[in-house]
């Protein structure tokens, strides 16, 4: 069994954004990068399935960006991936999803891989387009925002979320494509002996140059904070001063503490 | 100018979001028809034309099937827009018809903006405004951005569609929803407790500062996959949704799934370390402190 998880590095999404110097991204000075939330989970399944079926199963591990993105790939080493393909890109979010997705896809023709796992989304752009997009052009089964997936001999069953909270279940036949939402699984934390074993691991290099012969279909034109709607209060100071001034708000404002 | 809207159709019913995708529309100043997987005796209201598929035969989730019945009415309309809802139906369909057609696809746009849609990133925190570089495009929109106005109206003229292919996705069935142990709508009073609430051994703080409120705990989504609370307290797209006399978010960031589940609340406090947090753009109070110490405080002070 020959599976590929795509991850992406993204920032802490509790840092303060500010527009780059062309105003069509963040600027990344400052910036502290992990691995995209989503793609955790991706990471985990294919780690889990692998202890399930044993040495058999092979899992690439594969990232597009700046050097910083290899941070990301050896987590997905530690996390038990056995081998890292880095795609260098400085400009990789210049590119649009169709180009990201395009470029995975090259890299994984004639490959030959059964599973593909992807986040269902990146915490800083959001399209949730990429893993379906792979599957598209791959000719791949597909499912998206899987909350549960089990394999069984050929095929998976894979619940899909949906709103509410309930749940869609699925089979497909291999080659499939899962895309992975939150809750999926626990992530593990990769453990010190595994670090240490994931610096043996091989992380190869691709260059983007060869895998990439598309142009983009859609452009960001410009990156900006939200208009500011709300007419809310914003209180700061010590806590216990902080709870009076709210009680004499809510007392004011709302019939709840009578 | 044209546009396809594909409507939705899950356990039997019409979704309205399907208004939605209409009152989009009309903002694009688009003329409009309707793709529908779904039954006659259930169509939108609305005086245009619907190309509808029996939900009978093609099922409600089949992409590969809907996906062709689709581009079955594209290439009917030949549409300038294919729009659809950014729903689970939504956001994995379109992917898939914006690659077979090689389209621009624009997701979950919160507003029009000059030539290109605006959307949200960085987890709502910014925007982006996205501009397809192709003529055409397929656009998801954000549920709830572009409310419909007044009753829609009027009864449609159907056109049916056929498609011959076999789907490789094979739907078995529906799971509901886990049981509701409380049912959050009654409460008064929820307090909610998110991710950054640090750990699971703070959430009996948490339990403790809606109790003297007498009211009931909520949770994020995050505080539900950790396991640190049952999922019947989740608030949020995939949870419940609630309109509090009081709602309170400690430590919650402010993503747009769960306001979809609150920001309906008649009053709503944030607690948030991050002046920052799109939480702030429907609070009424933003508290910027750390929430452990602060949740004590404010409980300790309703005990007095
Ligand atoms: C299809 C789909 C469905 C979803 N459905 C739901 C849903 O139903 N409900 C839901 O909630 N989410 C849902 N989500 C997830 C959602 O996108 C967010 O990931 C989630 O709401 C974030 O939860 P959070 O705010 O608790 O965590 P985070 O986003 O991590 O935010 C934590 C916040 O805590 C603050 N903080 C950290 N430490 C402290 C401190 N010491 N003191 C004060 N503040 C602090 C931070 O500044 C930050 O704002 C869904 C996502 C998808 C894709």
């Amino acid at each position: 069994m020959k599976i590929l998880v795509c991850i992406k590095q993204v920032p802490d999404m509790e840092s303060r954004f500010k527009p780059d110097s062309q105003g069509t991204w963040f600027s990344e000075a400052d910036l502290a990068f992990r691995m995209n939330e989503y793609d955790e989970y991706a990471v985990e399944q294919a780690v889990g399935l692998k202890e399930l079926l044993g040495d058999s199963a092979d899992i690439t591990v594969l990232s597009i960006g700046p050097d910083r993105v290899v941070e990301a790939i050896k987590k997905a080493l530690a996390m038990g991936c056995d081998r890292g393909v880095h795609i260098p890109d400085a400009a990789v979010h210049g590119k649009d999803p169709w180009q990201v997705a395009s470029a995975i896809t090259a890299f994984s023709q004639g490959k030959g891989f059964d599973l593909i796992f992807t986040g269902m989304q990146s915490q800083d752009r959001g399209s949730a387009q990429v893993g379906i997009t792979v599957a598209e052009l791959l000719g791949y089964a597909c499912a998206s925002t899987v909350v549960g997936f089990e394999y069984l001999e050929g095929s998976v069953v894979v619940r899909r979320e949906l709103e509410g909270g309930g749940k869609a279940v699925v089979r497909m036949p291999l080659p499939a494509l899962v895309t992975c939402q939150l809750g999926l699984n626990v992530p593990r934390y990769p453990t010190l002996p595994n670090i240490m074993k994931a610096k043996k691991k091989e992380i190869s290099t691709v260059s983007l140059g060869e895998l990439l012969k598309e142009g983009p279909l859609a452009e960001t034109t410009s990156f900006y904070p939200p208009a500011k709607s709300g007419g809310g209060i914003i209180l700061e100071g010590d806590v216990a001063e902080l709870a009076d001034r709210l009680i004499g708000i809510l007392k004011e404002k709302t019939t709840v503490m009578r | 100018m044209k546009a396809l809207l594909v409507c939705e159709y899950r356990e039997g019913k019409l979704l309205d979001t399907s208004y939605e995708l209409l009152a989009f529309a009309e903002r694009l100043g688009a003329d409009t028809a309707i793709v529908l997987v779904g039954d006659a005796a259930n169509v939108p209201r609305y005086s245009g034309k619907v190309h509808l598929a029996h939900v009978a035969i093609y099922g409600e989730y089949n992409p590969d099937l809907h996906k062709e019945l689709i581009l079955a009415a594209v290439d009917r309309e030949n549409p300038d827009y294919i729009i659809f809802q950014h729903s689970s139906y939504g956001w994995d369909l379109a992917p898939r018809l914006a690659a077979k057609l090689r389209l621009a696809q624009v997701s979950e746009v919160v507003a029009i903006a000059g030539d290109g849609f605006e959307v949200g990133c960085c987890n709502a925190k910014m925007r982006r405004t996205v501009k397809p570089s192709t003529a055409k495009a397929v656009i998801t929109i954000q549920t709830g951005a572009f409310t419909p106005q007044g009753e829609p109206q009027g009864s449609p003229t159907v056109e049916m569609l056929d498609v011959a292919a076999a789907g490789k996705v094979e739907f078995i069935g529906y799971e509901p929803a886990e049981e509701k142990d409380i049912d959050l709508g009654k409460a008064e009073v929820i307090v909610s407790a998110g991710r950054g609430i640090g750990k699971k051994d703070n959430v009996p703080i948490i339990a403790a500062l809606a109790k003297a409120f007498g009211g009931e705990l909520g949770a994020s989504r995050p505080v539900v996959d950790a396991g640190w609370v049952e999922h019947s307290h989740q608030v949020g797209t995939t949870g419940q949704t609630v309109s509090p006399k009081l709602y309170v978010a400690c430590g919650i960031s402010g993503a747009i799934q769960h306001l979809a589940g609150m920001k309906k609340s008649d009053f709503i406090v944030a607690v948030n370390k991050d002046k920052d947090a799109p939480i702030g753009e429907v609070a009424d109070v933003l508290i910027v402190a750390d929430v452990m110490p602060f949740a004590q405080a404010l409980t300790a002070r309703l005990h007095k």
